[in-house]
This record gives structure tokens, C-alpha cells and sequence, in this order.
């Protein structure tokens, strides 16, 4: 039985979060009714001229730094010709030769707890095309050119990537960064961040790379894993039964969960690619890579190691913290509001905030619990006036708005009792109502204890502080 | 009324001597006269004409003043116009409105300028003798079996038969010059990036670029003037200040040293022509010129290099005309393919299929770098054997064309004899440079043109030393009988 290895290369087309198109001011909002966001540029009217949209440039240097590349001084403009009807100019703008980030980085983590640098062969900066709509035109089809032009990095891996675990932990990687860097919202949904992979298979130990087919807009991190592992078995199926695999474009589909044949090699476009006479070589200055290069936000890996260091977290609970801005600023926010406690922090926003962020299906930025009204209550807990138990409740007041942390726990009468006599009477009435327990406990029953402070905090309405309810029992019950 | 130059016509209507609306009625009837015999007009725009005329008028009552208030002019038909057809002079484009208007048109309409209509033109540009033009081919006014040159034929026509007072052109490897020439006007090609080509139907974009023609230096001067200029929405445009190339015309032309290239006075060059243009270089000897003979020496490279590079631009640039979102569409189209080689079938002609497949061709893979490249290098070579004779002088001149206006159909089957009369204007489009053509005799009854080549944006140097010349010579005052 043969030994295969996978080789995979991702080209991951990530939609740049800008306001204007690429090379027209029009707008590049996601979901306008067809064609009101296409301006003359777009619907490549006789006479129009492309203007490369500044913002547009210094997203993808944003890139190129955080990943460690080199950013090209110099990068061209290409027309990449080809006829379709979604392409309004019978060419897309891209650059081909000279790519404005070349030569970069990407650190992984693995499965077992390792870690791999992923290389990126380049990034260019184009734009994406239109939309064919078949449906709904009675045998015609209908053309929105409402995202022709808008800016899309393509960001091409080197074939560095063994298995569809590692394609879809650098997707994921990659992901966190663009979305970090604030140039892409990566909305995979609306096909703001899309992957195209190259897979391919080879006997272990072969230097010689196999024949590749590419699978085609895979939008989501499961499409990828489930494409790929599909791909593999079916190149491998077919040179063990004595097959070749041939070059070609393959689509996935997610309903079949397979990949199928799209078009050949034979068929493939020449697309004439030469530098695009209407826009000058794209010359980045020194200040502006540095100016670029200041206004970096510190980046996933480096801030996961801030956070260990700085506030004693594990590697795990760093790296939910960090695994988007939002919620790493957040953190820091609340643990700064509450001068300190990191790990109660930390329990807290992994836990009921991202639960309840999850179940509105919202975003850090849309909570309605700020950093400051998560610290104040945190430090409700911290000066035990209230159980961590009785602040899960005054957290969903909090969310649904009921007011601030004080107010909700003076209203709703949960102060933390944290009176001896108040608990040793409570604790009195308890043992009276159940002389059975208690004699049974004496007995030596000491599971029994458990019930007792459950009686105690029963009849205190939970807000007996509870380790003064343990001390005093333990003491009453002896 | 209509033969006079455009400076004249605006001192008279500065003098109130006549009303635009006066001025421009003539013109229209002139045109409605004329423009059948020599087919310079693809469409006249009577009515917009008159309103624009009026409201030039309405203007300078209200004290607003300016040379070209009121003064009729004609766009070249590559020029989008808001409202107005704009055809290239071609079938594909022969329905089809621009939703707006090209910056040279915004310009001469903010100088109050009067579009008088739009002139015919080879398709695309293509062309050296008007001839591709899907309107039909534009008559020389100076021997109706001539043509008039391209591809601003019909630019070239009207300015030289007083259809009008100044056109618009385009020049892309002569199409300014060249039919300026052979119609005995005055028309300069500005230097890559001085004047805006938004708006302006691409040929091929690194060598397009428009401007003005009329019947003298002074006149393309007072056009320049309002053409020229940075536009944010060209990325080739230059930001650079615009000088005052009125003011800079009357300069002596003592100590100016003029470069003559051996290789544009030497085989190809039509003999009397030749006399022609020395005689004309006898006269600038006469205002104080220097001559002295240089070398181009990579100039027979440049007709080889054009024909790859503009072709390929051009592959490109006429890929949007699919019949998808407007032009010509095919009737009934089964399928996509068919949609896209029966539209483009039908909507192009000859030359711009033959341009579009050699284009094409030069683009695939395998041929790129021994055509797109090499033609790219070649092009860099012929700007070094400019930069270097720029250094010994001033301007450089020469014959604008080797021959004067030819026959109709003379050349039509041979579209390499056609693509030689453009050897001495090509090299300059492929450098970038400011190049001119001003009347300077006859051969017969048609005219001969004297090219002077300046160097980057030395435009007010090269309307200044033909402005000088101008003024010791009555060439430019000439008018074809038929159109006096």
C-alpha cells in the first residue's frame, strides 16, 4: 500500500474594506437593489478611465507589513483580457508580474500543539467582476454590475500545506489577520473573504510535485476541509486505479459534498496579460510604508503572548481573547475598569459575554454591556456583594438594559448577606425545620452537608455570602 | 463672417461687431450647404448650437468675456458629449448617447465655446485617410477626389473648407498632423498627459492624445489654452501649470536651432514635397534660425513598433464593444457566442478586425515577448535618439507626411503604403513628445505641412516658432475656391 502525501496552495480573495471601488468612486456596499452602484467606470462606458483608490493601497501594505513581506517600491497594473458578460471592460485590472506584496509569512497552529510557517508567494491587488444572474429572466440572463470593481487582495500561499486540517487552520489564520487589520470585514457569506485551492497528491518522499486541480470560490472554512478531503481521496482513488489526474478547474459542491469537473486545461483562457496603458506603475514612497507600517495594530500572535505574560492567562484562554480585536480590547478594557483580577476577567468575558454575544448573534461593538459595566459588576463580586452566582442574573439585567450593576442589585434586594447573625439565624431556622438531617449528619452522613447549605441558601434567596454559610455551618453542625 | 480665424472672431464679438448667434447660424449654413459635398459632419448639432450661442451671447451681456466666448467649434466624433451622439465612426457605436462628457468637451464648454457638431473620423481612429469611417469617407476640400487624411479627416475638412472656426483631433500616431497636412491646417498633438483623455474613445492609451486644429498657430494656441491641463480622473494626465501660449508666441526666433533629421529627408520622401519643405525651412533661415542636420537614427523602427503596440492596446481597449450593455447587438443571438462574433462582426470594419486580430496575435502567449516587448524596447530607443538630439536642439522639423493628400481608394487594398504616410509622425506619439503641423505650400492644388517636433511640453515653443512663420507667410490664409 502506496504512502501519499497532500500539497495544497490557497489563493484567498479578500474583498478590502473600503468605501469606493478600486478604480471608481462608487459605492461598494453589499445588498444594493442591481446596478445602482455602478457608476460609468464600472459599467466600462467608451472613454472612461480607471483612478486607483488610495485607501485601497495602503490596506494591502497594511497586509504585506503584518505578514512580514516585501513591499513592492514598484508594482504594475495588468489587463487580464477575456470576455464575459459580468466583465464590463473585456479585461479585469489586476497585477501579474509585479505584485505590490511579495515574499511573505504565515505561522500556524497545528492539531498536536505545534506550530508551521505557511509562505505566501504574493498578494495583488484587482478587481473582482460582476454577477450573472440566471434566475428569474425567462431564458435570458441578467447582469448586476454592482461589485464589478470593487478591490479584492489576492493572496496566494506557497503549496506549503499538507492536509485539509493545515489549508483550513491558515484559512482561518489568515482570516483572523484581515479582519484584525481592519481591510476586510471577512463576511464569507457575501463573498468578502473566498478561497481558491490548488490540491494535489504524491507518493511520500517524491520531490516532483503531482498534477493539481483547482477547486473554485470554496466560501466557507467547512466547503474547504470538505473539498479538500474529497479531492484527495478521488486523485488518489484514481492513480491507484491506475488513472492520471488531469489539470483542470473543479467546483465543489457542498449538497453532494463533491467536486466536479469544470472545465480543462484545453479550454483554458490565454489572457494576454499586459501592463493597462491608463494607469502608471504603482511607485510606494518610503514615508508612506513607514506612516503605514506606525499605524499597525499590534497583531494576533504578539498580542496572545501580551496577554499570557501580562496577565497570567493560559495559551488557550489567550488565544480566544485574541482570536478577534474586539474582544482581546474588551478584555483589556474590563480588566483595566476593574484595576486587576485578569483571570476573573478572563472567566467572564470567554464565558457569559461570548454566550450572550452568541445567542443575539452580535458583535463585541454591538453588546449592550460596555467594558465598564462588566468591571462594575466584576467588582460587585470582587467586594462580595454579590455571589458570582447572583451575577450571572444581574448580567441579563444588564444586557436587557434594566440599568447599571448597583441599581439592578439594590432593586432587586440581591446584596450578598454578609451579616454573621443575619446567616446564623437563617442557619438556626434551617437545622429546627430538618432534626432528621441532623441527626443523620451527627450520625455521620457527611454527604448531608451539601443539603444543609443548600437550605440556608434556599432560604436566604441565594444571597448568603456562601463561604461564610460553609464556615458557620461547619461550625453549628459539629 | 465665417473666414476669419478664431482670434478674430473673438475680438468681433468682443466688439459686438456680431452676436454668436449670428456667427454660429452662419456656420450651420455653411455646413447645411457644404458638409454633403465633403461629408465632414457626422451629425450636426443645430439645435444645441444655437442654444449654446445664445447663452454665449447672454454671458458676454452680463460681462463675461474670454476668446472663445461664442466661437463655433466641432468635436471630433471620439469625444463623449452628454446628449449628443457619439459614433467613433463606427457601426457599434452608431446609436450610441453618451451619458456625459469628455473633459476636452467640459473645457470648451466652460470657455463658452459652441459645438457646431460632431466630425467624422476613421473608426476608431484607424485610419490615415478617413476612409474606414463607417459615415463614408470625408472629401479634401482642396480636390474632392483627395482625401482628407486621418483619422481626423473630418476635423481637418471643416477647419480648412470654414465649416467651422476650430476642431477638435486626436492624434494617437499622426491623426492630428497628418490630416492637418494634407488639408493645408494648422492642428497640434500636445505632449502624453497634457491634455485629458477622459472621455475621449480609446485607441490605444499610451499614445492617444487630443487636441486642437484650426487655421493657425495663434488659434490652436487660444484652443490649447482651454484643453490643456491636469484632470484627476486621467491617471496619465500631468499636474503641471498651464503656460500662457498666446503670450509666448511672438518671440523671436533669433538663435533658435532647428534639428533636421536625415532619416526624414531621405528615401520615401515625395520630391516636390521635399523643395516644398525646404523652401519653408529657407524661410525660417530668413527669421534666424539655426539649422542642423541630426539623427534619428532608430526612426524606420518606429512604423514596426506602432503596429504592435497600438494594436495590442487596441485588442484590448474595443474588448468592451460585446453588444452586452449598449452599441450594436446582433439580431437574435442563439447563444453567447453568437452574441458576441455577430455584434462585433457586424458593428466593426476591416481595419479595426485587422487591428483588433494583429493586436491580438502580438498578446498570446509565446508571441509577447518577441512582439509587445521588443516593440516596447524599440519604443524607448526612439525616445533616447530624441532626448539626445534635444540636447543639440530646439525643435526638430521635417515633412509632415511623405506625400500630399493621395486619391480615394487609392491606397484602400494596401494598408501597408496607407500605414507609411504616418513614418515621420509615429515616432513622436511613441515618444511622447509635442508635435505640430503647419501648412507651409502646395503641391498642385494640395497642400503640404511642415512638422515641427519640440520637446516634453515645449508646446508654447513649438506654436510660437509656427506663429512667426505665420506672420512673414500667407499659406494659412489660403481657402479652397469651392469653400471661399
Amino acid at each position: 500500500m502506496m504512502e501519499w502525501e497532500t500539497v495544497i496552495g490557497l489563493e484567498i480573495h479578500a474583498q478590502l474594506a473600503t468605501k469606493s471601488k478600486i478604480f471608481s468612486g462608487a459605492a461598494t456596499a453589499y445588498g444594493a437593489e442591481p446596478n445602482t452602484q455602478a457608476c460609468a467606470i464600472d459599467l466600462g462606458l467608451p472613454g472612461v478611465l480607471p483612478v486607483l483608490n488610495r485607501e485601497a493601497v495602503r490596506m494591502a501594505v497594511t497586509f504585506g507589513l503584518a505578514i512580514g513581506a516585501e513591499v513592492a517600491r514598484r508594482s504594475v497594473f495588468a489587463r487580464k483580457n477575456y470576455f464575459y458578460p459580468d466583465l464590463p471592460k473585456g479585461y479585469q485590472i489586476s497585477q501579474y508580474e509585479l505584485p505590490v506584496v511579495q515574499k511573505g509569512q504565515l505561522t500556524i497552529d497545528l492539531d498536536d500543539g505545534t506550530s508551521k510557517v505557511i509562505g505566501i508567494t504574493r498578494a495583488h491587488l484587482e478587481e473582482d467582476a460582476g454577477k450573472s444572474l440566471h434566475e428569474d429572466f425567462h431564458g435570458l440572463s441578467g447582469i448586476d454590475l454592482n461589485r464589478a470593481g470593487t478591490p479584492l487582495l489576492e493572496i496566494v500561499s506557497e503549496p506549503d500545506l499538507r492536509s485539509a486540517r493545515e489549508a483550513v487552520a491558515y484559512m482561518k489564520k489568515l482570516h483572523q489577520m484581515v479582519v484584525y487589520l481592519g481591510i476586510c470585514d471577512g463576511n464569507m457569506q457575501e463573498g468578502s473573504f473566498r478561497c481558491d485551492a490548488n490540491v494535489s497528491v504524491r507518493p511520500k518522499g517524491d520531490p516532483k510535485f503531482g498534477t493539481r486541480a483547482e477547486i473554485k470560490n470554496l466560501n466557507s472554512f467547512r466547503f474547504v476541509e470538505r473539498a479538500i478531503e474529497f479531492e484527495i481521496e478521488r486523485q488518489i482513488d484514481l492513480i491507484e486505479s491506475g488513472g492520471k489526474v488531469v489539470q483542470e478547474t473543479r467546483l465543489y459542491d457542498p449538497d453532494k459534498g463533491e467536486t466536479r469537473s469544470m472545465r480543462g486545461k484545453e479550454e483554458a483562457n490565454d489572457y494576454r496579460y499586459f501592463p493597462d496603458p491608463d494607469l502608471l506603475p504603482l511607485v510606494l514612497d518610503e514615508a508612506f510604508i513607514a506612516a503605514t507600517r506606525a499605524s499597525l495594530p499590534e497583531l494576533p500572535d504578539a498580542r496572545k503572548q501580551r496577554f499570557m505574560s501580562q496577565y497570567g492567562l493560559s495559551a488557550y484562554d489567550a488565544g480566544v481573547l485574541t482570536a478577534s480585536r474586539e474582544l482581546g480590547a474588551y478584555y483589556e478594557e474590563t480588566v483595566a475598569a476593574l484595576g486587576g483580577e485578569p483571570k476573573l476577567c478572563a472567566n467572564w468575558v470567554m464565558g457569559d459575554f461570548s454566550a450572550f454575544l452568541n445567542k443575539d448573534n452580535r458583535d463585541v461593538a454591538q453588546s449592550p454591556v460596555g467594558a465598564a459595566q462588566l468591571a462594575s459588576l466584576l467588582r460587585r463580586i470582587q467586594d462580595r456583594t454579590i455571589s458570582g452566582k447572583i451575577a450571572k442574573d444581574v448580567f441579563e439585567a444588564l444586557w436587557a438594559g434594566e440599568g447599571e450593576t448597583d441599581a439592578i442589585i439594590e432593586k432587586r434586594g440581591l446584596k450578598q448577606i454578609t451579616d454573621t447573625s443575619a446567616i446564623e439565624k437563617v442557619i438556626d431556622d434551617v437545622i429546627a425545620a430538618n432534626p432528621e438531617q441532623l441527626a443523620q449528619y451527627r450520625a455521620g452522613k457527611d454527604k448531608l452537608f451539601g443539603f444543609f447549605v443548600g437550605q440556608v441558601m434556599k432560604l436566604s434567596k441565594g444571597k448568603a455570602n456562601p463561604q461564610q454559610v460553609n464556615d458557620l455551618l461547619a461550625e453549628k453542625l459539629k | 463672417m465665417h473666414d476669419k480665424t478664431i482670434a478674430q472672431l473673438g475680438a468681433g464679438l468682443a466688439a459686438g461687431e456680431f452676436s454668436s448667434e449670428e456667427l454660429v447660424r452662419a456656420f450651420l449654413d455653411r455646413i447645411a450647404r457644404h458638409n454633403p459635398q465633403l461629408n465632414a459632419f457626422i451629425t450636426v448639432t443645430v439645435e444645441s448650437a444655437l442654444a449654446q450661442a445664445r447663452a454665449a451671447d447672454q454671458r458676454r451681456q452680463r460681462g463675461e468675456a474670454g476668446p472663445l466666448l461664442g466661437v463655433p467649434i466641432a468635436h471630433k466624433d471620439i469625444f463623449c458629449t452628454d446628449g449628443v451622439r457619439t459614433s467613433c465612426g463606427s457601426r457599434i457605436l452608431d446609436r450610441f448617447i453618451a451619458p456625459y462628457n469628455a473633459t476636452v468637451v467640459e473645457k470648451l464648454n466652460a470657455a463658452g465655446a459652441v459645438m457646431l457638431g460632431k466630425t467624422n473620423m476613421d473608426e476608431f481612429a484607424m485610419g490615415s485617410s478617413n476612409e474606414t469611417s463607417f459615415y463614408g469617407p470625408v472629401r479634401n476640400p482642396w480636390d474632392l477626389e483627395a482625401v482628407p487624411g486621418g483619422s481626423s479627416g473630418g476635423s481637418a475638412a471643416a477647419v480648412a473648407a470654414w465649416l467651422t472656426a476650430g476642431a477638435t483631433g486626436t492624434d494617437t500616431g499622426g491623426s492630428i498632423r497628418q490630416p492637418a497636412a494634407l488639408c493645408g491646417v494648422t492642428g497640434i498633438k500636445p505632449t502624453y498627459g497634457r491634455v485629458s483623455r477622459w472621455g475621449m474613445i480609446a485607441y490605444a492609451s499610451s499614445l492617444d492624445q487630443g487636441g486642437p486644429m484650426a487655421r493657425t498657430a495663434e488659434d490652436c494656441a487660444l484652443l490649447l489654452g482651454a484643453l490643456a491641463g491636469f484632470d484627476p480622473r486621467d491617471s496619465t494626465s500631468v499636474d503641471r501649470p498651464v503656460p500662457d501660449y498666446v503670450a509666448a508666441l511672438d518671440r523671436p526666433l533669433d538663435g533658435l536651432k532647428i534639428g533636421l533629421p536625415k532619416e526624414y529627408f531621405g528615401e520615401g520622401l515625395d520630391g516636390e514635397v521635399a523643395r516644398v519643405v525646404e523652401s519653408a525651412i529657407a524661410e525660417y533661415r530668413k527669421l534666424g534660425a539655426e539649422t542642423v542636420e541630426i539623427s534619428l537614427p532608430n526612426s524606420q523602427l518606429a512604423i514596426p513598433a506602432y503596429y504592435v503596440i497600438a494594436p495590442a492596446e487596441c485588442s484590448s481597449n474595443l474588448a468592451r464593444f460585446d453588444g452586452v450593455r449598449y452599441g450594436h447587438r446582433c439580431e437574435n443571438p442563439k447563444d453567447l457566442l453568437d452574441l458576441y462574433t455577430r455584434s462585433r462582426g457586424e458593428g466593426f470594419g476591416a481595419e479595426v478586425k485587422r487591428r483588433i486580430l494583429v493586436g491580438t496575435f502580438a498578446l498570446s502567449a509565446g508571441y509577447y515577448d518577441a512582439y509587445y516587448l521588443k516593440a516596447q524596447q524599440i519604443r524607448r530607443l526612439i525616445s533616447d535618439d530624441f532626448r539626445r538630439a534635444f540636447e543639440r536642439v530646439d525643435v526638430i522639423a521635417g515633412p509632415t507626411s511623405p506625400t500630399v493628400a493621395f486619391n480615394l481608394g487609392e491606397k484602400v487594398d494596401d494598408p501597408i503604403t496607407m500605414y507609411l504616410s504616418d513614418i515621420y509622425t509615429i515616432a513622436v506619439n511613441l515618444a511622447g513628445l509635442p508635435g505640430l503641423s503647419l501648412p507651409v505650400g502646395f503641391v498642385g492644388q494640395r497642400p503640404v505641412g511642415l512638422q515641427l517636433i519640440g520637446d516634453y511640453f515645449a508646446e508654447d515653443r513649438l506654436l510660437n516658432v509656427a506663429h512667426r512663420y505665420q506672420q512673414v507667410t500667407d499659406w494659412h490664409q489660403r481657402a479652397p475656391a469651392a469653400f471661399a
